[in-house]
């Protein structure tokens, strides 16, 4: 039995024009200590699925185990970092990230938790910042900040919702290099969802594509052959990279399960967890 | 120039404001006290804020004195229930359906009615003044809570369920930072009515007080006593909403 395994797991929503059916039995293994990511297109499908193993939201149909334990509801051993950030405006950096490890650590003397705190804010870089509100971050720094606090709930699985689409390029660039680096030291098994297929392939494993939905399926395990740790500027020449995206990109485009004439279902729901239009960046494009 | 304009500007309106008064007092209603005889007649109860020649007869500054701390304690009433019945129609779904309807039943009921029930069930003319100021300023209080806590965004309720906070904690670390700036303005709205409501129950009770000097003042034919009465609780309903803007900034700056 694998560590997490998702089952013919489906998912819709009632919207003003009918239901709209936006997971369509989802299949997905996963080992401890791996890392995938899942690639898909706005408004495939792809916060639905994570917000689904996140326990937060529960499947019409098929279930989630995570090591045997079937997933019933939200829970810090799932540790997510949410699109949006999610971070507490009131509180400042070190409020926002104790209140997780108060949380999962709460029968720890206080000391141990500000402790492990101060770490986890020195561990995303942002030491000089602790006192600070998220207001006064910029989107990189507010990012980092929940990329801590999904580690702090010590997540056995940390799910990481399209964690850097809402930044520019560069900062983009700098977090997804960051990542590789605590994901190496902490050894978390993770989901990465993205719409950047480069982005997939730095990270993960392995990636999976998820077909545009309605009614979206994962397409099969697409293997990224490359050595860690990754080096960015000689990525993209390798040939095991170049064949990982060319593979994505295809599957991307092959695995489509709807019929063309279903299509006018797509835009019927949009329920707040559903991705919200944002462009694909790059690397979907002909090529 | 903006600077100018924000000095000059309100300097206009009050000017055309005492004009209008003017031409009431001279044209419409003779017993209408002019602006000047107003002043005339009211200086000593302005200059002497404090003076003391009777149960009534007081400087504005006292009788303003006994008008707060009476509107402080009903205010004070209001909050104490209003923003604990905001917080559970706002969380609870049973609650919500069970009392809304009374509420919005309750609400529109005037200060004037309230009153006389006060006097019964209370028997003395204090708490009477006290009830209902605090039965009428609630509700804003109440109504803002109750949204301020539904509008919560559903992001910030997921990293508690995420993290499985215990409801304690969910409500005093997301629920109620959450839904203050929603709750503060309820509590500047409350203000507000409160300190309208102080007119009625004093005139109704008698109290000494702004509004319980007013009424006498009419009823012994003191008019110009009555635009003293109305330009004080102007005054200092202004000054307290602006000073519930001032702290509300401050609150919002967080």
């Amino acid at each position: 039995m694998a560590f997490l395994e998702v089952r013919g797991v489906t998912k819709g929503f009632e919207g003003a024009r009918g239901r709209r059916q936006v997971l369509g039995g989802v299949d997905l293994e996963l080992e401890e200590g791996a890392f995938v990511a899942i690639v898909g297109a706005s408004g495939s499908g792809k916060t639905t699925l994570v917000s689904l193993m996140a326990g937060l939201l529960a499947p019409d149909a098929g279930e989630i185990r995570l090591d045997g334990a079937r997933v019933t509801g939200p829970g810090p051993e799932r540790g997510v970092v949410f699109q949006q950030y999610s971070l507490l405006p009131w509180m400042t950096v070190r409020e926002n990230v104790g209140l997780a490890v108060d949380a999962v650590r709460a029968g720890q003397p206080a000391a141990a938790r500000r402790a492990r705190t101060d770490e986890l804010i020195a561990l995303v870089g942002l030491g000089a910042a602790a006192g600070k509100r998220p207001r006064e971050l910029s989107g990189g720094m507010r990012q980092r900040v929940a990329v801590a606090r999904g580690l702090a709930m010590e997540p056995r699985l940390l799910l990481l919702d399209e964690p850097f689409s809402a930044l520019d390029a560069l900062t983009r660039a700098t977090l997804q290099d960051e990542l590789q680096r605590i994901c190496a030291t902490t050894r978390s098994t993770g989901i990465l969802v993205t719409n950047d297929v480069d982005e997939a392939i730095l990270l993960s494993d392995r990636v999976h594509a998820l077909t545009p939905g309605p009614g979206a399926v994962l397409g099969p395990a697409i293997p990224v052959a490359l050595p860690r740790p990754r080096e960015r500027r000689h990525l993209s020449l390798s040939p095991a990279y170049q064949q990982a995206r060319r593979d994505i990109v295809l599957s991307l485009r092959t695995c489509r399960t709807t019929p063309a004439s279903e299509a006018h279902h797509e835009r019927a729901a949009a329920p707040r967890d559903l991705d919200a239009g944002q462009e694909l960046s790059g690397a979907l494009g002909p090529g | 120039m903006t600077r100018l304009r924000r000095m000059v500007l309100p300097a206009v309106g009050i000017a055309s404001m005492l004009a209008l008064w003017s031409l009431v007092s001279a044209a419409i209603a003779p017993d209408l006290p002019s602006p000047l005889r107003t002043w005339e007649e009211s200086r000593r109860y302005v200059l002497e804020p404090f003076f003391k020649e009777g149960e009534m007869n007081q400087g504005i500054g006292r009788l303003a004195f006994y008008s707060l701390l009476r509107v402080a304690k009903g205010y004070a009433l209001a909050l104490a229930i209003g923003t604990p019945l905001g917080f559970l129609l706002g969380l609870s779904r049973t609650f919500r359906d069970a009392f809304d309807p009374i509420i919005q039943f309750l609400r529109p009921i005037s200060p004037l009615a309230w009153l006389p029930l006060g006097l019964v069930v209370f028997q003395r003319s204090e708490p009477a003044a006290i009830f209902t100021i605090a039965l009428c300023a609630m509700w804003p209080t109440v109504i803002n809570t109750a949204v301020g806590v539904r509008a919560i965004s559903p992001e910030h309720l997921n990293v508690g369920r995420v993290l499985r906070l215990s409801r304690w904690t969910m409500l005093t670390r997301i629920v109620v930072p959450a839904s203050l700036p929603h709750v503060f303005t309820g509590w500047r709205l409350s203000l507000g009515l409160a300190w309208l409501v102080i007119v009625a129950s004093e005139m109704l009770t008698g109290t000494p007080g702004v509004g319980g000097f007013l009424w006498q003042e009419y009823n012994s034919l003191v008019y110009s006593h009555i635009l003293l009465s109305v330009v004080t609780i102007g005054a200092i309903g202004f000054a307290l909403d602006r000073l519930m803007g001032l702290v509300e900034a401050r609150f919002k700056a967080v």
